[in-house]
């Protein structure tokens, strides 16, 4: 069984290197290379993996899902400006799929020794009501 | 890794297949057999499957896609008459499903010579039709 639980955060960024000239940065992202940064509401949804306990009938208390997400990414990255002050994004440009592999990254260590037989599933970031990506941890293995 | 850009299009359309009676038309399709038709504000959604660039962050360019729905669809579905202002739809149903089929086969059609040989799959089209439909080709 999949449980999605949503979460969000209000950030900051700017998708430039800063090893590239402002014209490559323009020409490969457009308007977000804005040196001075934009900013987008994020809307993050978790799904988890797993089965309903037979004595609660629930995969995960959702209380502890919650805290898990407030802790690893709604409190670390909300009103913040993702590349000055939330790492590893003052070395990693901060695109939607990146900040999504972070996520995972951060909750994935949170499940390794979550509750028994809950993996994390999928990870969907939508960073504007036209744009979302998802991952599923196919990088890291 | 999959990104997925929403996009929108208003467009009307007729549910009337040629091969049925107007009575099995009117008993199939019901309101959607509207000999005037009816019309729908769109969402196509088109999810792109692919890795992400070490050097730019990025799945896909997505100026380029941008560029290529607009081209393959958007120009041609945009505040137009499917039935009959789409040439595909002269010979097929203009359902959903169809819609969806006809839109992923014009971004199949010219997708390796936009992204390239090694570039991003094109994974799935997806049509929102009302905000209680969705299509998925």
């Amino acid at each position: 069984m999949l449980i999605t639980r949503k979460a969000g955060f209000s950030a900051s960024h700017c998708t430039a290197r800063p090893d590239w000239s402002a014209e490559r940065n323009a020409e490969v992202y457009g308007e977000s290379a804005n040196p001075h940064g934009h900013g987008h509401n994020y809307e993050l949804e978790v799904t988890l993996s797993g089965e309903p306990d037979p004595v609660t009938g629930m995969v995960m208390d959702l209380k502890e899902l919650k805290g898990i997400l407030n802790e690893e990414v709604v409190h670390p990255f909300d009103h913040r400006h993702l590349n000055h002050e939330v790492p590893p994004f003052d070395r990693v440009v901060p695109t939607t799929e990146n900040v999504a592999r972070e996520i995972w990254r951060r909750l994935a260590r949170r499940f390794q020794d979550g509750p028994p037989g809950v993996r994390l599933h999928n990870v969907r970031l939508w960073e504007t009501a036209d744009v979302y990506v998802d991952y599923g941890g196919e990088d890291e293995r | 890794m999959r990104l997925t850009r929403r996009y929108r299009f208003a467009a009307s359309h007729r549910l009337h297949a040629p091969s049925l009676s107007e009575e099995a038309n009117r008993e199939l399709y019901g309101k959607c057999n509207n000999p005037y038709g009816h019309g729908h504000d769109f969402i196509l959604e088109v999810r792109v499957r692919g890795r992400v660039d070490a050097r730019t962050g990025l799945v896909v360019d997505q100026g380029a896609l941008d560029a290529l729905v607009r081209r393959s669809v958007l120009d041609s579905f945009h505040m137009k008459d499917l039935n009959t202002q789409v040439e595909a739809f002269a010979r097929e149903v203009p359902t959903s499903e169809n819609v969806a089929k006809e839109a992923r086969r014009r971004l199949s059609g010219a997708w390796r010579e936009t992204f390239g040989e090694n570039g991003a799959e094109l994974d799935a089209v997806r049509i929102l039709e009302t905000s209680k439909n969705e299509f998925e080709a």
